[in-house]
């Protein structure tokens, strides 16, 4: 059988795994696909890459997905995210003075106390004329809008009294050694790198912030995806495949080994296989921890382009970007996620297909049985750290409920 | 009308310096691609900024031009107001290139198609360096397998290639191949040449 070949853009993170695991380990051969993959070091680089047909598809960044639909910065393109590759994942690093200052040693923080104590460092420095420095890999990236959620949530206002940078992830230890930022909001490997070289602690896990936060997704040009749906279609079942592989614990190890290779993440084996297995460490030579949630993927169908995540994007984009919410925009912004293209490629299957394509989110304490139209379906906790729900249908509301 | 170079290839940077003062664009200014970019690019305040598509620096960059689009003097990227083919061309080419807002299609054009030329007869240059290396390490794979050959059959060095040449006809293999066969095997069974 030849195989048809389909290109995908990555950056070398933990999250690009499905499609690289697709490839290695034959998900993609087995429904006729051969995956080329194409790595790059900056998410302007991947996205041009895709808009200009170097590539057929793109791990991303799921805002900006929604950004580049919705041309902010550079004219819009249609974009499709039929399939989300993955949960959270990400984590808060402080450089190792202001840990000193805000973090208890040896234990995870809980927000709201962490919080609390950075909100008395930021005043101060921002009174001092010397204002805490953040760093984050991207405007239009869930670790911004994360950071920022929690920053306003616990009462330090993002702009105002902490500057929020973007950074190169590459360079993010560097930064943190050298005091060019207080603390960085980014994917693995890079927290861990920072812990290893003893540069930075792990503050919080962003799954704290929102238990169910929607990280990369698979993004295509919608030309693409419309002119080859039988392509899509394959592409989803192979990732959905890869990413039920992914959660096997057996799976693991071999995993970390093919993501460690050069050609990928170039990252040493042990520090991907802490992240692929929940377990962080959150200082230099201290025993990780175990935190559950911490990479979601696969179960509670987290592979699922909620319209309603979408949504959620799109407020925060509003929110920090300072434009106007626009109901208009906002549909369009949802129309990015495509869960009737995760529906048909995986129809007939065995993968369950939720009934709905919007829910509220944040609303989920204790697991919830919730309408398929194929397979069992439950969803467990989704909240967000101080309790707010978010309902896409009442999302101006939201907007001005928020600090 | 200055143009910033932001390169990971401080080859290829000068190259292009290069081509751009022969056509008469000597306000250059290189810029340090791993420390400090957006104080370094702010001091220089350009009207042109080219930079390479493998940059990791190209998020930190375009972040700023998002800010300082707020600002007085808002750059932007040159594909919000070029043609279509030319971005391709610079994209294919793996240059991008980022304009103050207003600077005219006309004078933006040569830069643009020059660094696009420029990037392009780099990678030609590095495939036939590549090229260049490959030949010289085959060649001494190949004299380090004859020797091997002529002292295990003792033969002359002629005859030492021709069995190395007849045996990659049949085995359908390069030359080079065969050669790097026979010293790891040879590397193997503890001849140690």
């Amino acid at each position: 059988m030849t195989l048809d070949r389909i290109r995908i853009g990555f950056l070398p993170l933990v999250d690009a795994a499905l499609p690289i695991l697709a490839r290695e380990r034959g998900f993609a051969a087995a429904h006729g696909l051969e995956i080329e993959l194409v790595r790059d070091l900056s998410w302007a680089t991947v996205r041009d890459r895709l808009l200009y047909g170097h590539t057929d598809a793109a791990h991303m960044i799921a805002p900006l997905a929604i950004a580049t639909a919705l041309g902010r910065g550079r004219p819009a393109v249609e974009i499709d995210v039929p399939f989300a590759l993955g949960l959270n994942g990400n984590a808060i690093t402080f450089s190792i003075p202001l840990a000193a200052e805000t973090l208890e040693d040896g234990q995870l923080g809980e927000p709201r106390a962490v919080g609390e104590r950075l909100r008395q460092v930021a005043l101060a420095r921002a009174q001092a004329r010397r204002p805490l420095r953040f760093g984050v890999v991207h405007r239009y990236s869930s670790h911004n809008y994360m950071l920022r959620y929690w920053l306003a949530a616990v009462g330090i206002r993002p702009d105002l009294d902490v500057e929020i940078v973007t950074i190169s992830p590459p360079f993010a230890a560097d930064a943190l050694a050298a005091g060019e930022v207080d603390g960085i909001c980014v994917g693995e490997p890079w927290n861990s790198v920072a812990v290893d070289r003893g540069v930075g602690r792990i503050a919080l896990v962003t799954a704290q912030i929102w238990r169910r936060g929607v990280e990369k997704v698979l993004a295509m040009r919608r030309e693409t995806a419309s002119a080859s749906p039988d392509l899509v279609d394959r592409l989803v079942r192979a990732l959905h495949d890869a990413a039920a592989h992914f959660v096997e614990p057996d799976a693991a190890e071999e995993n970390a080994r093919i993501l460690a290779q050069p050609a990928y993440l170039a990252a040493p084996e042990e520090t991907i296989l802490r992240a692929i297995t929940d377990r962080v460490r959150l200082s230099q030579g201290a025993t990780p921890l175990h935190i559950p949630d911490f990479m979601f993927q696969f179960r509670e169908v987290a592979n699922f382009p909620w319209r309603s995540q979408a949504a959620w994007l799109y407020s925060q984009m509003t929110r920090w970007d300072g434009t106007p919410f626009s109901s208009e925009e906002a549909a369009r912004a949802e129309g990015v996620f495509r869960p009737d293209l995760y529906r048909r490629a995986l129809a007939g299957s065995g993968a369950i297909l939720p009934g709905a394509s919007s829910k509220l989110e944040g609303a989920i304490g204790d697991p919830l049985g919730a309408g398929s139209v194929q397979g069992r379906l439950v969803l467990g906790a989704d909240r967000f750290f101080d309790g707010r729900a978010f309902d896409p249908d009442d999302a101006e509301a939201y907007l001005a409920s928020l600090p | 009308m200055r143009i910033a170079i932001i390169d990971t290839s401080t080859t290829r940077a000068a190259i292009i310096s290069e081509g751009l003062r022969e056509a008469g664009l000597d306000d250059l200014v290189l810029i340090d691609n791993s420390h400090a970019l957006v104080a370094q690019i702010e001091a220089a305040n350009p009207e042109v900024v080219l930079i390479n598509l493998e940059n990791p620096s190209r998020d930190v960059l375009e972040e700023y031009f998002a800010v300082s689009r707020a600002l007085a003097k808002p750059i932007a990227m040159f594909v919000d107001q070029s043609n279509p083919e030319t971005t391709a061309a610079a994209i294919d080419a793996g240059v991008s290139a980022y304009i103050i807002d207003g600077l005219s299609k006309q004078r933006i054009m040569p830069i643009v198609d020059l660094a696009v030329r420029r990037f392009n007869a780099f990678s030609r240059l590095q495939a036939e360096l590549h090229e260049a290396r490959n030949a010289l390490a085959d060649r001494a794979a190949i004299d380090k397998a004859k020797a091997i050959l002529m002292r295990r059959r003792a033969i002359d060095e002629p005859a030492a290639y021709a069995l190395l040449r007849s045996h990659a006809m049949q085995s359908n293999r390069r030359i080079a191949e065969v050669a790097e066969a026979i010293i790891t095997s040879a590397a193997l069974m503890g001849d140690d040449t």
